[in-house]
């Protein structure tokens, strides 16, 4: 069985996002860019169906600028086979992302793709699901918990009154949630096998996908700044002024 | 063009979550139907249609809609879009576990997440855990949105008298099926419904000692929520989670207890009325957004908060 993860180069999640003086979007400039980290999630759970004997074959694919073949890179420290590059300097929305990918699986035919629930840049929660769509596929989105038996498998989903389980048939897509792995190190000799690996290069054109973008961004601006920092001596003093300052108790 | 909301449903009531989304609809403008799925829920659509601000309510009622999986909930939402200006859900795990579907058998965008209307194809949606706010325009012909419930007031439930049409389920998706769930069962308010909320992170130490928020959650009839790692940790189950990749909430009073306050836990909660931070560390960013930072150990401060509440 093959196995797809989609791994998407976000700004990291330790930086602080400035919106920048244009309103045009965020500073990106000279800041750190790494691997989503839910698809470091996606990537260890499919090494870890290699590792178990349920997976042949691990592809990363990641779609964006030419630095997204570093985060592919990443990739195949921890475990992933080989990677695709579906190179373009374009806005890539979910959709467009969904397409390529759809795209890519009917080249390359997996039994399961594993993608992240959310990228942690626009938080949009969408691409894994319009993937599905596209393909027909049957999908576990918030995966904590996946296990494959033949051709279904049975994921268990975080969702809002607790956990659900549903069984799917393959081909289908997984969204990785928080608790689904802790997501391992590239050790140093894995990071040196790494560049060995092939990466196949792409182009959304080569692909046959229009990719323009649905939704225009008219501006980007920084949230109201709260007011906070006040510091009470006591329970008391918290208990009065929740009572007669604030008003919420 | 009408405006098409579906709305989740329990005990013959709609979710505050919905009612918001059903809040975003009347801001955008125009009649709002609303679809009500499930087996025997002629109840919940009959309460749907008392929702002020409803103009009629579609019922898909069918032992294939019992559970809302996304395989079968995107096809029938797909068959109705088309008739629709706008196709809006609640961001809960529901509407964002089938909404993107829809969109893609639309071929449109689906805006996230909004937490504004500034027209009909124009809507503010945040960004970057909420460090950014985005305001983005579609010119899809159908506008499939999911709402963000912290953001709007919930529409009033009772008022209208919208009618209620029948209108047939697809046939299932064969590829998916329900097996079965863990619902945390709890007396408690649901966290995104809160008036108050009291969430403990790593520095509760373990899952026992969540007994102590339960007890101050018992006098001010809050909800009980945790950070990512008192859930990682297994203090408290995963519904529990507030921040950028849990629940959003916007309570009047939410209360941090022992959570640092990291940007993707201040993402879920910083747009709460108040905020109250109990921590030992004085250099803590949760005292950043808190309007009452107690520094001290909440061993000690919060049975005194117990006791305090009377
Ligand atoms: C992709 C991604 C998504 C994430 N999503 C979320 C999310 O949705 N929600 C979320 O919460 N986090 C999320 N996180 C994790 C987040 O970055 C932090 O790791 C997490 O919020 C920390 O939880 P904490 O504040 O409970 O723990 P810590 O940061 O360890 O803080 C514990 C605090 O307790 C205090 N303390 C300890 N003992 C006591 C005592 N006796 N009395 C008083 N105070 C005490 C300490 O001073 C400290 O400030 C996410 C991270 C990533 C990478
Ligand atoms: N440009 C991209 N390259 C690779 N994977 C992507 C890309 N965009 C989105 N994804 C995948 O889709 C998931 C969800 O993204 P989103 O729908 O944008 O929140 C991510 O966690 C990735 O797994």
């Amino acid at each position: 069985m093959k196995v797809l993860v989609a791994v998407k180069r976000v700004v990291d999640y330790n930086v602080k996002v400035r919106v920048k003086s244009d309103k045009t979007g965020v500073e990106t400039a000279d800041v750190k860019f790494s691997m989503n980290p839910f698809d470091e999630i996606a990537v260890e759970e499919a090494v870890r169906l290699k590792e178990k004997g349920g997976a042949t074959e691990v592809v990363a694919v990641s779609l964006g600028v030419a630095q997204c073949q570093e985060t592919i890179r990443t990739a195949l420290a921890m475990g992933a086979d080989r990677g695709i590059h579906v190179q373009t300097d374009a806005e890539l929305q979910p959709l467009a992302v969904a397409k390529l990918l759809k795209a890519i699986c009917d080249k390359e035919q997996p039994q399961l793709v594993i993608v992240g629930k959310q990228a942690i840049d626009d938080d949009c929660s969408q691409t894994g699901q319009m993937l599905a769509a596209l393909a027909g596929w049957a999908q576990g989105t918030f995966a904590s918990k996946v296990e494959i038996n033949g051709g279904e498998m049975n994921v268990t989903r975080e969702v809002d009154g607790g956990l659900e389980t549903v069984s799917l048939k393959l081909p289908a897509v997984v969204t990785t949630d928080l608790r689904l792995n802790e997501p391992r190190y590239a050790s140093l000799p894995n990071i040196m096998k790494a560049k060995k690996k092939p990466i196949d290069a792409l182009t959304p054109e080569a692909l046959g996908v229009d990719i323009a973008p649905r939704l225009i961004t008219v501006k980007v601006e920084e949230p109201a700044k709260r007011q906070g920092g006040k510091k009470v001596a006591d329970v008391a003093e918290l208990v009065e002024k929740l009572k007669n300052e604030a008003r919420v108790i | 063009m009408a405006i098409l909301v579906f709305a989740e449903h329990a005990n013959n009531a709609i979710k505050p979550d919905s009612l918001k989304a059903i809040a975003a609809a009347t801001a955008i403008g125009g009649d709002v139907h609303v679809l009500v799925t499930g087996s025997n829920v002629r109840g919940a659509a009959d309460a749907a249609a008392k929702v002020h601000g409803v103009t009629k309510v579609l019922l898909a009622d069918s032992p294939s809609l019992e559970h809302p999986l996304a395989e079968n909930l995107s096809t029938l939402v797909v068959g109705l879009a088309r008739s629709y200006g706008h196709v809006l859900a609640a961001a809960t795990t529901t509407g964002k576990n089938f909404m993107p579907r829809v969109a893609a058998l639309l071929d449109v965008a689906q805006i996230s997440d909004i937490v504004q209307v500034v027209s009909s194809d124009t809507f503010v949606r945040p960004i970057y855990a909420g460090n950014a706010l985005a305001t983005v325009q579609s010119k899809d012909a159908v506008k499939v949105i999911t709402v963000r419930g912290a953001a709007f007031s919930a529409a009033a439930a009772e008022g209208g008298s919208a009618a209620v049409e029948a209108i047939e389920a697809p046939a299932a998706a064969g590829n998916a099926k329900y097996v079965g769930q863990e619902i945390s069962k709890s007396e408690r308010p649901e966290l995104t419904a809160a008036r108050v909320i009291i969430s403990g992170g790593r520095g509760m130490q373990n899952g026992e000692n969540f007994k102590l928020l339960e007890a101050v959650a018992d006098k001010l009839g809050a909800a009980v929520g945790a950070s990512r790692a008192a859930v990682d940790a297994g203090f408290v189950p995963n519904d529990y989670q507030v921040g950028q990749t849990g629940k959003i909430v916007a309570p009047e009073l939410y209360i941090a207890v022992g959570i640092s306050g990291a940007i993707q836990h201040l993402a879920g909660m910083k747009d709460s009325k108040v905020i109250v931070a109990i921590n030992k560390d004085p250099d803590a960013p949760i005292f950043s957004v808190a309007d009452y930072g107690l520094v001290g150990d909440l061993f000690q401060l919060v049975p005194e908060l117990e006791k305090a509440l009377g």
